[in-house]
């Protein structure tokens, strides 16, 4: 019994002064918590003296695994390589670049806790990274939050325009717009609509509809396949009612459903002479990974193709070969995101500084940079003219390029075709603008 | 309106006939094991990912035999697949009969290695692997031949980091001298391309619309593989002891009937099958690491519609449900029903696919409401399982 | 007679003090001396990770206790977090319409959302439509005796419905994206230091508090009845209960823990997205309270920790590793350590501590907390 008493006594009294310390502890410690959490988040960036030294660490957020590493991969890889070229050739403001590469794994929230990661724990001077609408709407509250700076190099369906992300692949009027006028010049006015079931197929239909219907054309049917669904058949049986006698197919499709619509549409029967289709999520990787065979002849929409015929883009495609393999391809976002590392180091080289990142940004603007796509110019509303071709695929699985612009064109992130955007611009070098203020 | 319900029945049972080639397997090794295998749509990756090692090997071979590719992309994935089975089988879920829900798991973390190695295998992975097999397992079986037992325990303790350690080493090495020839993925996270041969291409004509080849071809060699399944239990020794077993174990086991061998076998078999199917969806669809992931609930949705036992269940569960996703997500059902105004807006607001989806598992849910145990129950006193 | 009974009652009136000391004390440490020693980032990473931990507490619930495998609590936590974010997002809007739906040409508020203008209705939200929506189901499925890897399968089902039906409304739930972008919630800007710290505060309260919950549930007669009905649901039926009212119960329980560790982590990751209804994640939390131990609250806990700082740790070093990684521990913890860790520790780890050893005519009694309780009485009756 009296053993007993004794421990429970025991346990009584140290608990007891466990906790009084613990309060103690915690009061003292009160104060060094708020101030060092007030540092943080008034600037994230002054205290961030990244990489110390004679390097700059950059990060690059993307998914290596999960459903979406099969086209994000190639674009850490054209990342990587654009990173090792500055570095061979002496680095940013005579510093090496040191790039963290951290995995999204196709999650969301993953992206967000990554993004979080890179910026208050590695204390990187700009991300690079994300390719899904969805990824990148996580990650840019957590951007304007710490006031950083995400570059985002995949075409998107417009309607954000963030001080805190520099977008280097197309705005909708730069790809979506006008490969659905040349449709309507070219190919007829009757549409069908397939996407897949998220943002940027919903969004990009929004407005092909509006602008269909503006320039006298009709959008006869539109379906959604959720991410990663191959059952095709109740779809092919639509557009065959929507459009008896041939008609243009508008594809927003994304990842693995391409592969089994444009399987099961050559089956079917609907060829791409009488139902040419367009599609804007299908580049080089995408075409060999379908098999040039079933999509011999349907036609893309994009900025940049391996086949573009510029000095800047053979140096380009021999340099990735040579780093990554002679059998791999280079596309429109491995490009958009090999542009964005060089955009974003002749921001730094012209501001003087990578940390400070106010001035980065202000460096950026009117930065041009002959790409391999072409000359392209980062506009104030943080993103950038390029120029926009469609082609058609060869049995070789390169595109042919059918059509181009004469020059650049000014990128829209606001759409004109939706009457929520309509009349309204962004202007990020202008402070009374911002990022949605109403032309004139 | 006849070409329309000819046009319908025939997509209906297209879908249907992947479903069932995709859930077969499945219902070999769940109904007559009682193994739940959520690898078996990695195994149908595996499939699909030999068709496409098949294919690039026989178009080296030039245009006549490129044609017939695969005939011999069929065999391969099936003893592909079923080696590997076995190897599943044999190495983690005998351990586990008996634990439906640990074998959930267990095959659940099947499936993740699988759809990773697919993704990252590279020489240094196969042989680092090999190496590490050879001496653990080399080593493994020294041990248990020896008569001293002394430092058994001790001697596999420091076996299995000593070969980890070796076998890490090695890759290093061979990463670090051949640089990217071993060390470049052999498919990567990419899809892969898998063609089908021109015959396969295309369609059959038929009035307004046409019967796509590679449909009717999934649909024949669904026929043939539940007619070859159906031999193989009702006629073949083999078959017999099968069904023996899932009658009742111990007895089989009683009157001298090798368990183990039938269990080893009916899950290679099972898997053989999902390797048949991987082949076959290989021209439907994309072959990439997610190709299985996209195929195991609906597959599983089948069989327990079907009912477990059962393969006339099965069939039926997939063509029914083929068929009603077809209506449903084509808004056929939503035309049919045009003079009833508010039907036809019911079923426009599910005629999307992925709102069809949602339908067929709320009819799925209905249905399991009047019969419990599926199309074609199994009778007798040892449902309680 | 009444010595011993009185003494046994005393021994569990102690164990009790006891156990709630050290529950109080734990939660102290992680109010007050975890947030000093972590930085930002980190804190919030653990914030998120107990949040977790209750999900994974319903989790053990049903499965450790009752035997039901659910792969579909995404479903529930998901929804947990859509009813906070919801509110949210509508006193973001200021009386507007949330900014995605104007986006999206949506022109007034759906009917549904109304009500979460009211932060009460919404807090009552996360808890009971996970609720309602895990009773009604259960009920649908154990109403016909459909159990074992039947109910898995279905809940399993039950996702990728829920997935494709929140992926597909985007002038709902805004699709694929989800709810994101908090700003105020109760005029408290939601991304400050402190308002975060008071959501890590809450989760780590609301984790003691499941745990009571759970402690309580599962060490009464309730309890009893649940492991009853895992271990042989036929007897149960055969002595007059109905195990149909109690699964469907303990169920719904379950469900709104998920709801509760969905609303918390939503707050605390600053978004809700249909992601977290992925078959994936599902069954991802089985393997949290697998790996800490099924049948012990503790592991359900200690697991989900675990794990997840695993995955953040792996994730950050080797990207490609985490899935071999995760695909090798549900194996081990299937062949190897089918008690988890906590009931490994319970049943070799302390024994061989102590350097004797029992021998064990049927392991799985052995770590019967019951049976430990009794072995601990005959115990400190022998020693007196």
């Amino acid at each position: 019994m009296i053993k007993k008493f004794n421990r429970r006594k025991f346990l009584v009294y140290g608990s007891a002064t466990f906790g009084t310390s613990l309060l103690l502890k915690a009061c003292a410690n009160d104060e060094t918590t708020t101030t060092t959490s007030a540092t943080n988040a008034s600037s994230p960036t002054a205290t961030g003296a990244s990489g110390g030294g004679d390097t700059i660490r950059v990060g690059i957020l993307h998914s290596l695994s999960g459903t979406m590493a099969i086209s994000e991969q190639s674009v850490v890889d054209a990342e990587q390589l654009a990173i090792e070229e500055i570095n061979n050739a002496g680095g940013v403001l005579g510093k090496r670049i040191e790039a963290i590469v951290e995995d999204g794994a196709s999650n969301w929230d993953t992206f967000r806790e990554k993004a979080t990661k890179l910026i208050d724990q590695d204390r990187v001077v700009a991300v690079f990274g994300c390719w899904t609408s969805a990824s990148r709407k996580n990650v840019l509250p957590v951007f304007e939050q710490k006031d950083h700076m995400l570059w985002y190099p995949v075409q998107y369906e417009g309607q954000e325009c963030s001080r805190n992300i520099f977008y280097t692949g197309a705005a909708p009027n730069q790809q979506i717009e006008p490969s659905v006028d040349w449709l309507l010049q070219n190919k007829g006015t009757d549409f069908f609509l397939v996407g897949s079931d998220y943002v940027f197929p919903r969004t990009a239909n929004t407005i092909i509809k509006a602008q269909v219907a503006e320039k006298g054309g009709r959008v006869l049917g539109e379906d959604y396949l959720p991410l990663g669904n191959t059952e095709v058949t109740p779809i092919i049986t639509k557009i065959r009612q929507a459009l008896p006698n041939g008609g243009v197919i508008y594809n927003t499709l994304n990842g693995d459903s391409n592969v089994a619509f444009f399987k099961q549409l050559q089956g079917a029967g609907l060829t791409p002479d009488r139902y040419p289709s367009m599609s804007v999520s299908i580049a080089e990787e995408e075409v060999r990974a379908i098999g040039a065979d079933y999509l011999e002849g349907h036609y893309a929409a994009w900025n940049y193709f391996q086949t573009v015929e510029t000095p800047e883009n053979q140096r380009f495609v021999q340099a990735f070969r040579q780093k990554y393999g002679q059998d791999r391809v280079t596309n429109d976002p491995m490009e958009a995101a090999y542009i964005a590392v060089y955009l974003w180091k002749q921001a730094v080289e012209k501001a003087g500084t990578a940390e400070d990142l106010a001035k980065v940004r202000a460096a950026a603007y009117g930065q041009t940079l002959n790409a391999p796509e072409g000359t392209v110019t980062m506009q104030p509303n943080h993103h950038i003219s390029k120029v926009v071709r469609i082609g058609q695929v060869r049995n070789d699985g390169m595109f042919e390029i059918v059509n181009s612009t004469d020059s650049a064109v000014e990128p829209i992130p606001w759409n004109q075709f939706v009457k929520e955007t309509k009349g309204y611009a962004c202007d990020w070098s202008d402070p009374n603008k911002g990022g949605r203020f109403k032309a004139a | 309106m006849l070409i329309g319900l000819f046009d319908g029945l025939f997509n209906g049972i297209s879908i249907g006939a992947v479903l069932l080639i995709a859930a077969l397997g499945l219902a070999i090794v769940f109904g007559l094991m009682g193994v739940i295998n959520l690898a078996h749509g990695e195994l149908m990756m595996l499939g699909a990912y030999t068709t496409f090692v098949v294919q690039n090997a026989f178009r080296q071979f030039g245009e006549p035999f490129f044609e017939i590719y695969i005939f011999f992309a069929l065999i391969a994935a099936f003893f592909v697949t079923a080696g590997v089975g076995l190897i599943l089988e044999r190495g983690v879920i005998r351990y586990l009969y008996g634990r439906p829900l640990e074998t959930l798991l267990a095959t659940w973390g099947v499936s993740l290695i699988l759809q990773q190695f697919v993704r990252s295998v590279n020489w240094v992975l196969v042989i680092g692997l090999a190496v590490f097999c050879v001496l653990f397992f080399g080593g493994l079986w020294i041990l248990n031949h020896r008569q001293n037992r002394a430092f058994h325990k001790w001697a596999i303790a420091a076996l299995l980091p000593l070969s980890l350690g070796i076998a890490i080493a090695v890759g290093r090495f061979l990463a670090d001298t051949y640089q990217l020839a071993v060390t470049r993925p052999w498919f990567g996270a990419q899809n892969v391309d898998v063609s089908a041969p021109t015959w396969l291409r295309g369609g059959l004509p038929l009035g307004n619309f046409q019967l796509p080849y590679a449909r009717l071809f999934i649909i024949a060699l669904t026929i043939v593989c539940v007619a070859g399944l159906y031999y193989f239990l009702q006629r073949s020794p083999w078959g017999l002891r099968i069904r023996a077993v899932t009658q009742n174990r111990s007895m089989s086991s009683c009157l001298g009937i090798p368990t183990q061998k039938v269990d080893a076998l009916t899950f290679a078999l099972g898997s053989g099958l999902a390797g048949v199917a991987g082949c076959a969806i290989s021209y439907l669809g994309s072959v990439g690491p997610n190709t299985g992931q996209n195929y195991i609930v609906d597959t599983f949705m089948v069989v327990v519609v079907g009912g477990v036992g059962k393969l006339v269940g099965t069939i039926v569960a997939a063509l029914a449900i083929g068929t009603v996703n077809y209506l449903v997500g084509s808004g056929t059902l939503a035309i049919l029903f045009t003079p009833i105004q508010p039907l036809a807006d019911f079923f426009t607001f599910f005629a999307t696919t992925s709102m069809a989806k949602v339908m067929v598992f709320a009819l799925i849910i209905a249905f399991l409401q009047v019969r419990p145990g599926g199309i074609f129950p199994q009778k007798g006193r040892t449902v309680d399982a | 007679m009444d010595a011993v009974s009185r003494i046994g009652a005393r021994g569990k009136r102690q164990a009790f003090w006891i156990e709630a000391a050290i529950v109080g004390a734990i939660a102290l440490f992680l109010i007050i001396v975890m947030p000093v020693v972590l930085s930002n980032f980190r804190l919030n990473l653990l914030g998120r990770f107990l949040s977790l931990a209750i999900v994974a507490l319903g989790i053990d619930l049903i499965w450790g206790y009752t035997g039901l495998l659910s792969l579909g609590h995404g479903i529930f936590f998901a929804l947990g977090g859509y009813a906070i974010s919801m509110h949210i997002k509508l006193e973001d809007a200021d009386g507007g319409l949330p900014d995605f739906m104007s986006l999206y040409g949506g022109t007034e508020l759906p009917w549904f959302w109304e009500p979460f203008y009211s932060f009460p209705f919404a807090t009552f939200a996360v808890v009971t439509i996970p609720a309602l929506l895990a009773g009604v189901l259960g009920y649908l499925v154990f109403r016909n005796r459909i159990k074992g890897v039947y109910f898995s399968i279905l809940t399993q089902a039950a996702t990728i419905v829920f997935f494709n039906f929140f992926n597909g409304q985007q002038k709902l739930f805004n699709g694929t994206n989800g709810l994101t972008n908090f700003q105020t919630l109760l005029g408290a800007s939601v991304n400050t230091q402190s308002t975060q710290f008071v959501f890590y505060s809450l989760t780590i309260i609301l984790l003691v508090g499941a745990y009571a919950l759970c402690r309580w549930l599962t060490s009464g007669r309730f309890g009893r009845l649940l492991m009853a009905i895992r271990d042989d649901e036929s007897r149960v039926r055969f002595s007059g209960y109905n195990p149909t009212e109690f699964k469907v119960l303990v169920f719904a329980v379950s469900g709104a823990l998920a709801g509760i560790a969905g609303a918390m982590y939503t707050l605390q990751s600053g978004s809700v997205s249909p992601r977290l209804m992925d078959v994936a994640f599902s069954i991802e939390m089985v393997i949290w309270v697998a790996i800490g131990g099924r049948g012990t609250l503790v592991g359900a806990i200690l697991g989900a920790l675990l794990v997840n700082y695993a995955r953040s740790f792996l994730s950050e070093q080797f990207a490609e590793i985490w899935l071999f990684f995760q695909g090798a521990l549900f194996l081990i913890v299937v062949t190897v350590l089918p008690d988890g860790i906590v009931g490994w520790l319970k049943s070799q780890g302390i024994q061989s501590l102590r350097g004797r050893k029992q021998a064990f005519t049927y392991p799985s009694l052995e770590e019967d907390p019951e049976i430990q309780q009794e072995r601990q009485e005959l115990e400190t009756k022998s020693s007196e």
